[in-house]
């Protein structure tokens, strides 16, 4: 047997070798699992992000608020019906007036005014982009110039959205606002952050 | 050594002082036709080490949490005894630091030091960069300022737009929803840890693959080619202790005059060095109207910019800023060219090297400003109607940016180069 001329068996040591390096490997890989999920979002920090309720009674018409779930802005903006007629005369400039990224807003919402009830917009305000937080523009023209129809407009890098949330063609944000998971536990009062589960 | 005995000769035997000293020092022969350029290395090294110094004593009265970052960095600055030296010492020294890697770099693209043998040791180079460049970015978010908070919100969603995985990852690295205290202690973690001791490493196997391959010159020739026949010594090396301490000392002045000049007169850099909006605590509901990460970041920011959003999705842009770093590493198996210096390259070369620089430093520029500053194209150019004039020029020169590395094995081997001498030249 030439392998075993040297006294050692060529074979049995490549083995051992890849044996030891193999486990070693997985046991190195396990001790990593603790340090790398310190880094997910602790306990703490998943409590702080539970949901939040609005009281949409003390909005008025045209009117918007802006509350915080997550840490992030979430503006509910109560729309009068000339703010939602002017919706569907805009499709033509938006990049995806149809809603065709579901991810952008649940199925509840995935309507023309892309809301539970017509008038009442919960989008979260932070730019589809880079999560800059966009300014709002409700009021027709002024410093938008005359074309402008409402909205908001993100001061980063530009972004302009409908007052649906929904993006123009032309905008580095490359989808519509997200409209976060919501539901109404009573007539006037939104809770954000959870949805019923028959209607997700 | 000739002493025999005595207090050196018994280190000696335990530990080679006087062997390291002459090796790398005393007896280390560099060739002699070093220029201003070869300043940058060894400025970096000073720089290195003032940040950690500086670093050390701003860590004794800086305090990582979300309520108390901003005030502990303004108690430095108004309470702590000459804190404000430290501190401005340290954010000039990160700006000064980009200002001395970026020259030390276009001095080895333009003398050819990235070529056949100096690979690894290039390599080792883009990974210092790479470093560097996160150990601003965790560093910048300390402050807690508007634009520490928005620049890390804006940098950490480029890891969202990754397919599938970006949204988690992005969490991953916040630990929370948003940028939070959770991320201010980590990024704190890394930025006086994590990467100094990593960029500690990688410089030392800088200089040990350095010092294994020697030095190239501007003339782009291996000293070690032409050696005295009796002594082994390179006829145009001259030992780096006297000669390269002395002069590098020189530079050192030089340059501790522009970084005083900065510190006492103007350590913000009209904006430039630390952001105006800085200076108003960090607000996670409200975003500062025109958002620009610091000076050093701003080309590859341009680019990022520059891509419009390919399938609705940003990550086309976030890919190109990548790419527009990484492809560095390439740079030694793309350049096809026979000779190494600029000096006995051709026309082409130099002219591409000319558009690389001029698109680097417009791309640096565009990305300061807003994407409007320049207005926007008139309506009746077909296609381009309404796009930003600066979003334009952007993309031309991301264009050229990119092309002055993918074209280099076609324009580095059709370029009409000059003979090499046999021995350095120098005036």
């Amino acid at each position: 047997m030439s392998k075993k001329d040297k006294g050692f068996d060529k074979d049995r040591r490549k083995f051992l070798l890849t044996a030891t390096a193999l486990t070693g490997g997985l046991g190195v890989a396990a001790a990593g699992i603790p340090f790398v999920s310190s880094m997910t979002p602790s306990e703490k920090a998943k409590a702080a992000g539970a949901s939040v309720e609005v009281d949409t009674s003390k909005i008025k018409k045209g009117e918007l608020i802006t509350t915080e779930w997550r840490g992030q802005p979430v503006w509910v903006l109560n729309r009068t019906d000339e703010m939602i007629q002017s919706l569907p005369k805009l499709d033509k400039n938006l990049a995806d007036p149809n809603l065709k990224v579901t991810s952008q807003q649940p199925k509840y919402c995935q309507n023309a005014t892309r809301s539970i009830k017509s008038d009442m917009l919960v989008v979260v305000g932070i730019c589809t982009h880079l999560g800059c937080s966009p300014s709002a523009k409700i009021e027709p023209k002024g410093d938008m110039g005359d074309d402008w129809s409402g909205g908001f407009f993100c001061p980063c890098h530009g972004s302009k959205f409908d007052l649906a949330g929904r993006v123009y063609k032309g905008s580095p944000a490359p989808t519509n606002l997200v409209v976060p998971p919501h539901k109404y536990l009573d007539e006037n009062t939104i809770l954000i952050g959870e949805d019923s589960k028959d209607e997700a | 050594m000739q002493k025999n005995n005595g207090f050196m000769s018994w280190v000696d035997q335990r530990l080679p002082v006087s062997s390291f000293i002459k090796n790398h020092l005393t007896h280390y022969y560099a060739p002699k036709n070093f220029n201003f350029l070869y300043f940058f290395g060894a400025l970096a090294i000073v720089l290195f080490v003032l940040q950690i110094l500086t670093g050390i004593f701003l860590t004794m009265h800086y305090k990582p949490d979300a309520l108390h970052a901003f005030a502990s960095v303004e108690y430095i600055m108004r309470d702590v005894s000459f804190g404000w030296v430290i501190r401005y010492m340290h954010s000039t020294g990160a700006s000064l630091f980009f200002v001395v890697i970026y020259m030390h770099m276009f001095r080895a693209l333009i003398y050819g030091s990235y070529k056949q043998p100096r690979e690894l040791l290039w390599i080792f180079g883009v990974l210092i960069f790479l470093l560097l460049m996160a150990e601003a970015f965790f560093g910048y978010l300390l402050p807690w300022g508007q634009m520490s908070y928005w620049g890390a919100q804006v940098i950490v969603n480029l890891f969202a737009t990754v397919p599938f995985i970006g949204p988690d990852l992005a969490e991953w690295v916040r630990g929370d929803y948003l940028v939070s205290d959770a991320t201010l202690n980590r990024f704190f973690a890394f930025h006086v840890i994590a990467l100094p001791l990593a960029l500690a490493g990688l410089i030392f196997l800088h200089l040990a693959a350095l010092h294994s391959v020697g030095s190239n010159n501007p003339d782009g020739i291996e000293i070690k080619e032409n050696k005295d026949k009796k002594t082994g010594i390179p006829l145009d090396g001259i030992p780096f202790h006297p000669y390269y301490t002395v002069k590098d000392l020189i530079g050192l002045t030089v340059f501790l005059i522009v970084f005083a000049s900065i510190i006492f007169f103007m350590p913000e850099v009209g904006g430039y060095f630390l952001e105006h909006n800085n200076f108003v605590p960090a607000d996670p509901l409200v975003t500062p109207a025109h958002i620009a990460p610091v000076w050093y970041f701003t080309p590859f920011y341009s680019i990022l910019r520059a891509v419009p959003p390919i399938l609705n999705s940003q990550f086309p842009g976030v890919a190109a800023m990548g790419a527009a770093v990484l492809i560095l590493f390439l740079v030694p198996w793309l350049d096809k060219s026979n000779v190494k210096s600029i000096r006995y390259k051709g026309s082409l070369y130099k002219k591409w090297i000319i558009a690389f620089v001029i698109s680097f430093l417009l791309l640096g520029y565009l990305g300061t400003v807003p994407s409007n500053v320049w207005g926007q194209m008139p309506n009746f150019i077909p296609l381009l109607g309404g796009l930003d004039w600066a979003t334009f020029v952007a993309r031309i020169f991301t264009v050229i940016y990119f092309a002055f590395f993918i074209l280099m094995p076609w324009y580095s081997k059709k370029d009409k180069t000059k003979p090499v001498p046999k021995r350095v030249t120098y005036k």
